[in-house]
């Protein structure tokens, strides 16, 4: 998990902020769940994730200040999880197909490379038009319903050639 | 039919079954008025106590023993963690108690945090789990406005809050030092113990952890009482005073080759082929039955001829496997290669290791490189001792890791490659005719993509 992203460039010198307002209210408000502010630094990236639908340092840096720390400090904690792209803001669409076991039995690997040569784009990466990101995952825990594949906030369950393609149409 | 009534998963199904409306309609939040106004935290700690309950995450260590490691008279704060971090592959009941019971789990958790003395609640769930979320949200703000949370709930002295917190896709987030290092801000390395969170967990504070179904469980041992609980599962060993038996139902996950895969409740104990048939249906498409993981992919795996083993606590280690784990039970039929299975758990592993521990670290990533080599058509019978080599000494039980991850990294490994030797050793034989015997080492290794 640690090494998934490759150290992103340094970034431009942004005179603009990247954190709106409202996104700053929305990582205040979870300031009085927690004792301090480095245990913000998760909700914080989700925050800003949502918005961006990726965390460039920029953002890490304002985090930082927002959450009186280091950046290096956000940063070294951002690196570890494999949900925060950095270099690019991920597709409209960020859709997870699972490859753990259960759906591997069922079909997982061969629905994801279904997918991928459908979209034309490999594991990780996101089509021309910015629509889509696909990417796999291990165990989604949606294993009675193998092959899953989780699309932003919707579950797809036991997902046929043909619904992905469906899929992929709707997108 | 199976004759055994669900408790757990009483609710499930049903419409609405998620909201306060429908939970307190079946008689729920009524045991957390009770215990509040009848008895006092070390009372309800010893009714946990006494049920014998064990932790439904993995370790199946007694939770009511756990909550008395905390230390007594502590000023406070104690925090209490609910590990809905499930990311075991196989594994999904949580998902279904947080989808459409949440008031079931968070009662659970309000009495779990009464008889701790705990004020703050945080439950750590993990960020593949949508519905889960809004849901338990929902269901928080729900108790909220009925005075379940906050303070002084229904006019007692005891106050909690709880708070939903998502991880960001990690594994190791369920260990319980991960989730707290994780819940902290920081990367999720679990801690080298002592001290244990009981001492000093969440922000340095005496601090449980606790799985989801746990929780369920402790809210039905407040509704139904210990004989209820203990009539249920298998006995304590009587020869074994460390034994602290398996008592009460269990959600077990039953995916694979199955005909109707799901989670299903059972009195711990059934066997893998009591679960298969009268559960799942039978085997996918009636084929034949060739393995299975008894409790996740951690826990090893067991042959066809073994599924008489019953999934208690300590069933599957007599088969040669970790032990019990989550009690997800994937199911394999005669089609599938045992060199494809393992190549799948391996490359998990060295996904998920967090990278703190060099055994775990090299040793997840040189078994996926070995799999990927012979998966390749270019293996070598030695490596088959060498990934045996790397079970054997990877893990806390050799004594060379912080945490457990490197065990369950291990377990598939030893298990498949001792189980099923002759398999491997035909598979790289009839693909490396040439090479199969080579001992020298590999040179140049091209650098396969292991992610």
């Amino acid at each position: 998990m640690p090494t998934e992203n490759p150290l992103p460039a340094a970034p431009e010198p942004v005179s603009e902020r990247l954190l709106t307002p409202a996104m700053v209210e929305e990582i205040r408000a979870f300031f009085p769940r927690y004792p301090n502010r480095l245990a913000v630094t998760l909700p914080a990236l989700h925050v800003v994730n949502e918005h961006l639908r990726y965390v460039p340092l920029q953002a890490v840096v304002e985090v930082a200040e927002l959450l009186e720390l280091h950046p290096s400090q956000v940063q070294d904690t951002l690196s570890f999880y494999g949900l925060f792209k950095q270099d690019a803001p991920g597709g409209e669409v960020r859709a997870w197909v699972c490859r753990s076991i259960s759906c591997a039995l069922r079909g997982g690997e061969e629905l994801l490379d279904h997918l991928c040569e459908k979209a034309q784009i490999h594991p990780g990466e996101t089509t021309a038009d910015g629509k889509l990101t696909l990417e796999y995952a291990e165990c989604l825990g949606a294993c009675e319903y193998a092959p899953c594949m989780l699309a932003n906030q919707t579950l797809h369950k036991s997902v046929s050639k043909e619904q992905a393609d469906a899929f992929l149409k709707s997108l | 039919m199976p004759p055994f009534e669900p408790v757990l998963l009483a609710n499930v199904g049903q419409e609405g079954s998620h909201t306060l409306r429908f939970y307190e309609q079946t008689g729920g939040y009524q045991s957390l008025r009770r215990v509040l106004k009848e008895q006092s935290p070390v009372q309800f700690t010893d009714i946990v106590k006494n049920s014998n309950l064990r932790g439904r995450g993995g370790a199946g260590f007694p939770t009511g023993l756990k909550w008395t490691f905390l230390p007594k008279d502590h000023p406070g704060p104690i925090y209490f963690c609910l590990n809905a971090d499930e990311s075991e592959p196989g594994t999904f009941n949580n998902r279904i108690l947080m989808e459409d019971d949440p008031h079931q789990v968070i009662e659970g958790l309000i009495l779990s945090c009464y008889a701790t003395r705990a004020t703050t609640a945080y439950i750590y769930l993990r960020f593949e789990y949508p519905l889960a979320y809004q849901r338990l949200q929902l269901a928080i703000n729900e108790c909220y406005e009925a005075g379940h949370l906050g303070k002084n709930i229904h006019g007692s002295e005891f106050s909690l809050d709880i708070y939903l917190h998502r991880g960001a896709a990690a594994y190791i987030c369920g260990e319980e030092t991960g989730l707290i290092e994780s819940l902290e801000g920081k990367r999720a390395w679990p801690r080298i113990k002592p001290p244990f969170p009981a001492v000093e967990g969440l922000f340095r504070k005496p601090t449980v952890v606790n799985n989801v179904e746990t929780a369920a469980c402790v809210k039905q041992i407040a509704d139904r009482g210990v004989e209820w609980f203990k009539s249920i599962g298998v006995p304590a060993d009587p020869n074994n005073p460390r034994d602290a038996g398996s008592y009460g139902p269990k959600l077990y996950c039953l995916s694979g080759h199955i005909e109707r895969p799901g989670c299903y409740e059972a009195p711990l104990g059934i066997t893998v082929n009591q679960l298969i048939d009268e559960y799942g249906g039978g085997m996918w498409k009636g084929r034949k039955p060739k393995a299975a993981i008894p409790g996740g992919i951690s826990m090893g795996l067991l042959k066809a001829d073994e599924f008489h083993c019953p999934l208690d606590f300590n069933g599957p280690g007599k088969f040669g496997c970790l032990g019990l784990g989550t009690a997800a039970v994937v199911v394999m039929d005669e089609t599938v290669s045992m060199i494809d299975t393992l190549h799948n758990s391996c490359r998990f592993f060295a996904h998920e290791s967090c990278g703190q521990c060099t055994p775990c670290r090299e040793g997840t990533n040189w078994a996926l490189k070995m799999m990927n080599r012979i998966k390749a058509g270019k293996g070598r019978l030695k490596d088959l001792d060498l990934l045996l080599e790397i079970g054997d000494n990877i893990g806390i039980m050799p004594g060379t890791t912080i945490c457990g991850l490197a065990d369950g990294a291990a377990w598939p490994i030893k298990n498949a490659i001792r189980k099923w030797r002759g398999e491997f050793e035909e598979f790289i034989k009839r693909t490396n005719p040439q090479g199969y015997q080579e001992e020298s080492a590999v040179p140049a290794l091209e650098l396969i993509g292991i992610h």
